[in-house]
């Protein structure tokens, strides 16, 4: 299975373990990702809210040279799985978009036809590798990891009405309200899946950049329910809800005077850990809140 | 006689002279072969615009006539008659359709004038080809057919049987009653439900002009206005009816239950007894119990028998199987009511997940006094709650889910306020988008209410959730809403949560609607002939429609649409004849090779194979013109009068060559 593959730009440098465990798992799971050569940045959720059609114009870039390979295009990010499918459905369901957009695709001498389906690595992994190969694959003895799946706001629920190019797959992967897909795939790791009613709650997004206070005031309320409900570790697919859960977990226990100490990794780490994986190849000692006692001795089937 | 064609075009006030160029279509008109005469009215249905055409039929200029001007729906039959009125045979006129199917959807003026051209030109050229065709008429069943016994199909029960007619009143549960039977109090006069429905309930019981048959489903409608044949399935209580005097033996010495018993006070929520042998609740009519077989010990291992020996009658048969019963009628009134929302999709409300997040039909009966709870408010735990939340349009006003107002959650949710507050006096939320109080005592009731201590809070609740943020919250059901007046998003901590869920179309509607041959529109709900000037007919004639099966209605409206459905009925038993479609099939004896296809084809079983001639036969008496065999022969030798294959083709060629 090959697939063009958008890493968009925070794989590439902050949420680089990320990167480092899509590596690390997935030739064994039959997919190819071939990086699209020259890609630019999609503007993020951000830049949507300054400049509209000019995110909608950069996005579009992406597409257009992505459509001459005739594969679907998948990235590990969110928001770019947002930002671009928000731009293929514009570019499909308003004729004035799509008029803009040509123009300024052909300015830099590229054309688009609306054809291309953007994925992300999730979908790809559950939907196109499929959980019985993911169990096949599982080596590790994981029962007794409590993991929370932490799916974000993105993934589900903006783009849960349709992808716009007309696909089969109309009404996105999951339930906008209560997902389970990443509930089924760590069932299918071996790993215990915790039960937890924040999984798809706002991390704060980049509200942690202008309003820090209200960003971790978001961040709380997700650990602690997961703290709540026994997890050793919540499993994330988006860069930003991980840095945010990861990387402030700290700075939210000064400030509420919790005593957080909750691993915060990323779902192809937890393949990459159940396929038998040492956490050193999955990037894993890179977290900010290192991984816990309990949690290694699992590891170690101790 | 040559066809002398006189073509009438409508500006119908703006409505078509605002975006079609009425002189240039007119001047297209003068053009075209046989057309010897157009004219242009401001408005062809009134009466001076009707009697234009008249006079020129009966001074001998015309011998076909076209009116292009709105549906054929609203006024065919208004021009057919001017047409009669004049001399010339009704079926010598077309209408041209240059209204809703041209200036109301188009917005280029010379575009919308060229396709009014080609509608014309279509209907001319058909005209030309029409044949004079007789009119039938039929004698009319004084007998209707009501289906569903709510209010509704009581109320129009009544009303015919009161008048001295037949009817037959169809309900799928064991009583009539319908959800009104449910309720404790009705807004905003805060009656007592069942002190105004049981009067009305006994009487249709005790009517001689009324068969009931309740526990009973339609199965099959055939024929047509005047004269259907019903098949209705009367499933088997496993309780003779004629034995049964409803003393309550069964119902109270049967160990079986149709309720949870280990339920907390929610789940074992239920009006009337919990056994498996039952009657919905104790004002049933007929209070003739029925066992229901899912649960009763007797048929899941053999070993009870209770119910039999305990009947002093031996009314309780085990071996009872359903019944068909078929029956003639004149007319069909749908009754069948709406069901409420299920709001387990909407999964952030917590529906089924959460204890105390409850339904309005839940809330309603938990209130009614003779329900599980005694009319007592409840939580779960069985204790009292101290603070509750009456979340609106739950399922309404939704694209997700349904776009259309149910009508009556704003009401039946003041009416919650007051009850809880008269009750137990715990503080209450309301949680509205608009607050819709349109009928009569309805704005007042509101006004009351806002005296009430009630917290109206004006933003749709986003969650209900379990998940503490605060320590107030611990322990609670915390309700996430966006105060769109204060502009602020805020977390209610609350001990119960009451849903208020919208009506829509019953799922079985579709069934009845398909059976009656009327339509369903995207709401889900019939439609009726005409939104305002023909709200109980629909397109279907002898078919009516009353209550909520043609949109959400309180009991008010209800109660009005019943009343004006079976003085409609009335109205056409009374004239005791009807003028039925002249446009039917019929079949060349010489085309037809006797395959049969036909036969099967027809859904008005009107086709039947002469085994003699080995050729198919119509009987024009059931035939609706609706064109299906002809359609479906494939010798050609099946013609539909009125659509026959050269008039279409000319109306095709007519329109694609303007």
């Amino acid at each position: 299975m090959k697939y063009t593959y958008y890493p968009g730009c925070s794989v590439k440098s902050t949420a680089n373990l990320y990167q480092e465990s899509i590596d690390a798992v997935v030739p064994a799971m039959g997919v190819e990702l071939e990086e699209l050569d020259d890609w630019n940045c999609c503007g993020a959720t951000a830049y949507m809210s300054v400049n509209e059609m000019m995110s909608f114009a950069i996005s579009a870039r992406n597409l257009a040279m992505a459509e001459k390979f005739h594969r679907d295009v998948v990235t590990p990010c969110s928001a770019c799985y947002l930002v671009l499918n928000k731009t293929n459905r514009y570019f499909n369901d308003y004729p004035e978009v799509r008029k803009k957009l040509g123009v300024a695709l052909e300015a830099g001498g590229l054309s688009y036809s609306g054809n291309i389906r953007v994925r992300h690595i999730l979908d790809v992994i559950i939907n196109d590798v499929g959980l019985e190969k993911i169990t096949g694959l599982a080596s590790r003895k994981l029962e007794d990891l409590n993991v929370a799946p932490y799916y974000g706001c993105q993934i589900v629920r903006p783009m849960y009405y349709g992808f716009g190019a007309g696909e089969e797959n109309e009404e996105g992967f999951d339930d906008p309200d209560d997902p389970v897909c990443m509930d089924r795939l760590i069932e299918a790791t071996g790993a215990t899946c915790v039960k937890y009613s924040m999984k798809t709650k706002c991390c704060g997004s980049s509200l942690i950049g202008t309003e820090e206070k209200q960003a971790l005031k978001l961040c709380r309320g997700i650990l602690a329910d997961a703290e709540n409900n026994g997890a050793h570790c919540i499993v994330t697919i988006c860069p930003l809800c991980q840095m945010n859960l990861d990387v402030y977990q700290p700075k939210v226990n000064s400030l509420f005077g919790t005593k957080f100490d909750i691993p915060v990794i990323y779902f192809t780490q937890l393949i990459g850990l159940a396929m038998g994986k040492q956490p050193k190849e999955l990037g894993l000692e890179r977290l900010a809140v290192k991984m816990t006692r309990p949690m290694k001795q699992i590891l170690q089937g101790a | 006689m040559s066809e002398r064609i006189g073509v009438y075009v409508c500006h119908c006030g703006t409505n078509i002279a605002g975006r079609v160029d009425i002189d240039e279509v007119v001047e297209f008109a003068k053009g075209l072969d046989a057309v010897t005469l157009v004219r242009e009215y401001k408005f062809m249905c009134s009466d001076p615009g009707q009697s234009l055409i008249q006079k020129d039929i009966e001074d001998g200029l015309i011998n076909r006539v076209v009116v292009a001007s709105c549906s054929p729906l609203m006024h065919e039959k208004t021009f057919r008659n001017v047409c009669t009125r004049g001399g010339l045979n009704e079926y010598l006129f077309t209408m041209a359709n240059i209204r809703e199917q041209c200036s109301w959807v188009h917005v280029d003026v010379e575009r919308t004038t060229d396709k009014a051209k080609g509608l014309i030109e279509a209907a001319v050229r058909r005209t030309r080809l029409q044949e004079p065709l007789t009119k039938r008429e039929v004698p009319i069943n004084p007998r209707t057919l009501v289906i569903g016994g709510g209010i509704a199909g009581i109320q129009a029960a009544l009303d015919l049987a009161e008048a001295g007619k037949k009817v037959v009143l169809v309900e799928k549960e064991p009583s009539i009653g319908g959800h009104m039977a449910k309720f404790d109090k009705t807004f905003p006069t805060l009656d007592c439900s069942a002190c105004i429905l049981t009067p009305k309930m006994v009487s249709v019981g005790q009517h001689e002009n009324i068969e009931l048959m309740s526990w009973s489903e339609v199965e099959d409608i055939g024929g047509y206005v005047g004269n259907f044949n019903v098949t209705v399935r009367k499933k088997t209580r496993y309780v003779d009816a004629d034995l049964c005097n409803g003393c309550g033996a069964c119902w109270e010495k049967c160990p079986g239950t149709r309720v949870p018993r280990k339920g907390n006070v929610h789940e074992k929520l239920s009006i009337g007894p919990t056994t498996s042998i039952y009657i919905p609740f104790m004002q049933a009519v007929p209070a003739i119990p029925v066992i229901d077989a899912d649960t009763c010990i007797r048929f899941k291992n053999g070993k009870c028998g209770i119910c039999a020996e305990v009947c002093e009658r031996n009314a309780i048969n085990y071996d009872m199987e359903d019944e068909l019963i078929e029956f003639e009628v004149g007319s069909i009134i749908i009754a069948t009511g709406f069901q409420t929302f299920d709001p387990t999709p909407i999964k952030r409300y917590g529906y089924g997940k959460l204890d105390n997040v409850l339904t309005a039909i839940e809330f309603e009966i938990m209130n009614c006094a003779s329900g599980s709870t005694g009319g007592n408010i409840r939580m779960a735990d069985g204790s009292e709650p101290k603070s509750i939340g009456i979340v609106h349009c739950v399922g309404s006003r939704d694209k997700h889910y349904h776009e259309y107002c149910s009508r009556v959650c704003c009401m039946y949710a003041l009416k919650y306020s007051h009850l809880i507050k008269e009750k137990i006096d715990a503080e209450v939320y309301e949680f509205y988008i608009d607050l819709r109080c349109f009928g009569k005592g309805y704005e007042e009731f509101y006004d009351r209410l806002l005296g009430e201590d009630v917290r109206f809070v004006r933003g749709k609740v986003a969650e209900i959730t379990e998940v503490p943020i605060e320590e107030a919250e611990k322990g609670k059901l915390v309700v996430e809403v966006e105060d769109t007046l204060v502009g602020k998003v805020r977390r209610i901590p609350l001990d119960m949560v009451v849903l208020c869920t919208g009506l829509e179309a019953h799922e079985s509607l579709a069934d009845i609607a398909g059976l009656c041959s009327v339509s369903i529109g995207k709401d889900g709900f019939i439609i009726e002939k005409h939104p305002k000037l023909g709200p109980v007919a629909t397109t279907t004639d002898g078919v009516f429609i009353a209550g909520a099966c043609q949109s959400p209605k309180d009991i008010p409206d209800t109660v009005a649409q019943a009343s004006a459905a079976s003085s409609a009925v009335l109205s056409m038993i009374t004239r005791e004849k009807i003028e039925i479609e002249s446009a039917t099939a019929s079949v060349d004896e010489d085309k037809c090779s006797g395959c049969k296809i036909c036969n099967s084809l027809c859904p008005y079983l009107a086709i039947k194979y002469d085994e003699e001639k080995g050729v198919s036969v119509v009987n024009e008496a059931l035939c609706k013109g609706c064109g299906t065999c002809a359609a479906g022969c494939p010798s050609n030798a099946i013609s539909a009068k009125h659509f026959e294959d050269r008039q279409i083709f000319a109306e095709i060629e007519g329109i694609l060559s303007a």
